[in-house]
């Protein structure tokens, strides 16, 4: 039975059908319970924002565990566990935090099972909060998705909504690669119909959260809804734009892309991320390899720009791609 | 031979001189095939260095897990890493222990608990936390051993594992192989503290340093360790003192040393020639017996040079396999 649940409640949920179904699951982060050593309650905090709350309840401190704030002892650990056999989800609160920890995640985990010939799997999850709009400054809004996504050992994931966060939370727990799971912070609040019981989204197959004919505009995470507020917009003004979640970034749907803009001709890229080597110009430079001929304007990317993301309200809501620079972007293209 | 004064068998001490006797040629031998030529990449030698990987990893089974460093090879013979595939992976042959696609560096056999040499310095550390907590978490009795050289014990990583080694109460055995150089940068140059004991009292880890020279120094120490770790006991520091042969890597010039640091080595601080003094005095194993062992040693090490040249190389199909389980 399908109820309303936030993205947050929607990711806890994904955590405790898991954990109930697999003894071998067992996560850990910085206050994800929140309470450990301390006189209070034993699940004060269940992550900074609450998102693991009450895990420990069920599960108990030997599969619930907090750590000290020591991201490449930890994110190494739950790595080395992982290579033996059990499926760790470690929280990195902010993935911006990944700086510290990095050598283990893509050194150690995203290489053991080439460079051992094939003969490690490292079934780890890595998940934490990325984006803006949370007005938390340079170093806590960021978009590495194009970080993780370059790395040749690990998959990348960032839902648009709570239905697509439980189904890709499970199939990455029950996943054998290592997974970066990216939870957009302005989203945990958002709300969608998801069912109780456990379900899996397969990796590498995009949604299509709308359909048209004039227009392709390519989102994920929290610009999958700037795209299509967009279209919204276009809607009224006669321009039909069809809307393309890639869900997950590693692997990358680009068939359904593809077909996409065979249909429509029109492509407009859209990215949180910085604009260098992004998601938005890596789909670009794919779709334009292959359906070149199906082009009747130059495709156009639509990201942040090339500077880190600022504090102010005032200028953090023109780093972050708006609805409007998507529909204008779109208008160009259909003159 | 009924007096064996020895903490060991007879059996067990012909095996761990055969290990040790196997690292050495194993080193020896690929100095010389090296300086032909026919060796890609990079190549760091632990000649020298066989009593501490050795006296260790005869108290450990398949389920313990070791984590390596780049001066790997004698940690994986001593885990039980077949000589061939090893030999066949460092002249880059499909026939490998990592298919070619490892190489000297990231040699591993999971299945015989060693998780990798590693070409990142005191990256083993967090690693062998999560392999000592599996352990833990299934109650196997499991323990880890991260191996990391007195550079690379200056790493964030393994001060931070420490701590979560000691707060988590982990099997986990820090063993510093202290061969007295970092590359070229002298140990009395690079560390603060006066001895390692000190560092990792700081930690609330007890610490013991030995002569790593010595095979059965360092079994009593790792012994007393690792049964402590395995009951329970939590994380110990080990501290082995010891000398390496060659170069900091294959083609070192070595102008750091002293004048006559490498003759004074090899005719005081050998390892081997430790081992065979003790155990021939002792008359627990004859001269003989262990020239046998020599033999066969050098034998076993002709046979997997000669099979590795032979065998073939990876194809082009196989440099885009084994990135992911599934994709
Ligand atoms: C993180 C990192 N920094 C630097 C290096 C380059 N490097 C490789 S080995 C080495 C020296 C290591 O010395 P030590 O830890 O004492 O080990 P030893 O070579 O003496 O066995 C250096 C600097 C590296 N591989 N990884
Ligand atoms: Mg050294």
């Amino acid at each position: 039975m399908a109820r309303n649940l936030s993205m947050k409640d929607a990711i806890n949920e994904a955590l405790d059908l898991e954990m109930r179904r697999d003894p071998t699951v067992i996560v850990m982060g910085e206050d994800i319970a929140g309470g450990a050593g301390g006189q209070g309650e034993e699940d004060a905090w269940g992550g900074v924002l609450g998102v693991t709350k009450g895990l420990i309840g069920k599960y108990g401190a030997k599969r619930v565990m907090d750590t000290p704030l020591s991201e490449s002892a930890y994110i190494g650990a739950a790595i080395g566990a992982a290579a033996c056999g059990l499926r760790p989800v470690a929280e990195l609160m902010f993935l911006d935090f990944m700086g510290v920890c990095f050598d283990q995640i893509f050194n150690q985990a995203a290489k053991f099972k080439y460079m051992f010939g094939g003969k490690a799997e490292t079934p780890v999850v890595i998940r934490g909060m990325v984006g803006g709009g949370f007005r938390a400054a340079a170093q806590h809004s960021q978009m590495l998705t194009p970080i993780f996504t370059h790395i040749p050992g690990l998959k990348v994931v960032c839902p648009s909504n709570a239905y697509d966060a439980k189904g890709l939370l499970i199939q990455s727990i029950r996943d054998n690669d290592p997974v970066i799971f990216c939870e957009h912070k302005n989203l945990y609040a958002s709300m969608a119909d998801v069912p109780a019981e456990a379900y899996t989204i397969p990796f590498g197959e995009a949604a299509i959260p709308r359909e048209g004919k004039s227009a392709t505009i390519v989102a994920y995470g929290m610009m999958v809804h700037r795209a299509l507020e967009a279209a919204e917009t276009l809607a009224k003004e006669k321009i039909d734009v069809e809307v393309i979640d890639l869900r997950t970034l590693s692997p990358i749907d680009i068939d359904t892309v593809v077909e996409s803009v065979e249909k429509t001709g029109r492509l407009v890229a859209v990215d949180e991320a910085n604009p260098r080597c992004s998601i938005a110009s890596d789909v670009i430079a794919s779709v334009t390899e292959h359906a070149f001929k199906a082009m009747k304007a130059a495709p156009k990317a639509i990201t942040a720009p090339h500077t880190p993301v600022p504090f102010t309200p005032a200028l953090e809501d023109l780093y972050i791609p708006s609805a409007s620079q998507i529909a204008e972007a779109v208008r160009k293209q259909m003159k | 031979m009924s007096n064996n004064p020895f903490p060991l068998p007879k059996e067990k001490l012909l095996e761990a001189y055969t290990k040790m006797k196997t690292i050495r040629e194993f080193e020896e031998r690929l100095h010389i095939e090296f300086a032909k030529g026919d060796i890609p990449g990079f190549v760091h030698l632990y000649a020298g260095e066989e009593a501490s990987g050795t006296g260790i990893m005869m108290h450990l089974e398949d389920k313990d897990r070791i984590a390596s460093t780049h001066r790997g090879h004698g940690h994986c013979i001593a885990k039980g890493v077949e000589v061939e595939g090893m030999m066949a992976e460092i002249y880059g042959k499909v026939t490998g222990s990592c298919r070619g696609k490892g190489g000297s560096m990231h040699i591993a056999d999971l299945s015989k608990g060693m998780m990798g040499a590693n070409g990142i310095l005191g990256a083993g550390a967090p690693l062998i936390c999560g392999a000592a907590l599996a352990s833990k978490y299934r109650g196997d009795g499991g323990v880890g051993i991260t191996f990391f050289g007195d550079g690379a014990s200056n790493q964030g990583t393994v001060l931070e594992s420490m701590n979560l080694a000691a707060i988590w109460n982990l099997p986990v055995i820090f063993v510093v192989e202290n061969n007295g150089y970092a590359e070229s940068t002298s140990i009395d140059y690079a560390l603060a503290v006066d001895s390692y004991i000190d560092r990792a009292a700081g930690f609330g880890i007890p610490g013991v340093t030995v002569d790593g020279t010595d095979f059965f120094a360092v079994y009593e120490a790792a012994g007393e360790i690792i049964k402590r770790a395995r009951e329970g006991g939590g994380p110990a520091f080990l501290e082995c003192k010891m000398v390496r042969f060659f170069g900091h890597f294959e083609g070192d010039a070595q102008t750091y040393r002293a004048k006559g640091e490498n003759e004074e080595n090899r005719a005081n601080k050998d390892c081997l020639k430790i081992f065979r003094s003790k155990v021939t005095k002792a008359g627990v194993i004859s001269d003989a017996e262990l020239n046998k062992i020599d033999d066969q040693v050098l034998a076993r090490i002709e046979a997997s040079v000669q099979k590795a040249k032979k065998d073939p190389l990876p194809t082009a199909k196989d440099l885009l396999t084994d990135v992911y389980v599934s994709y």
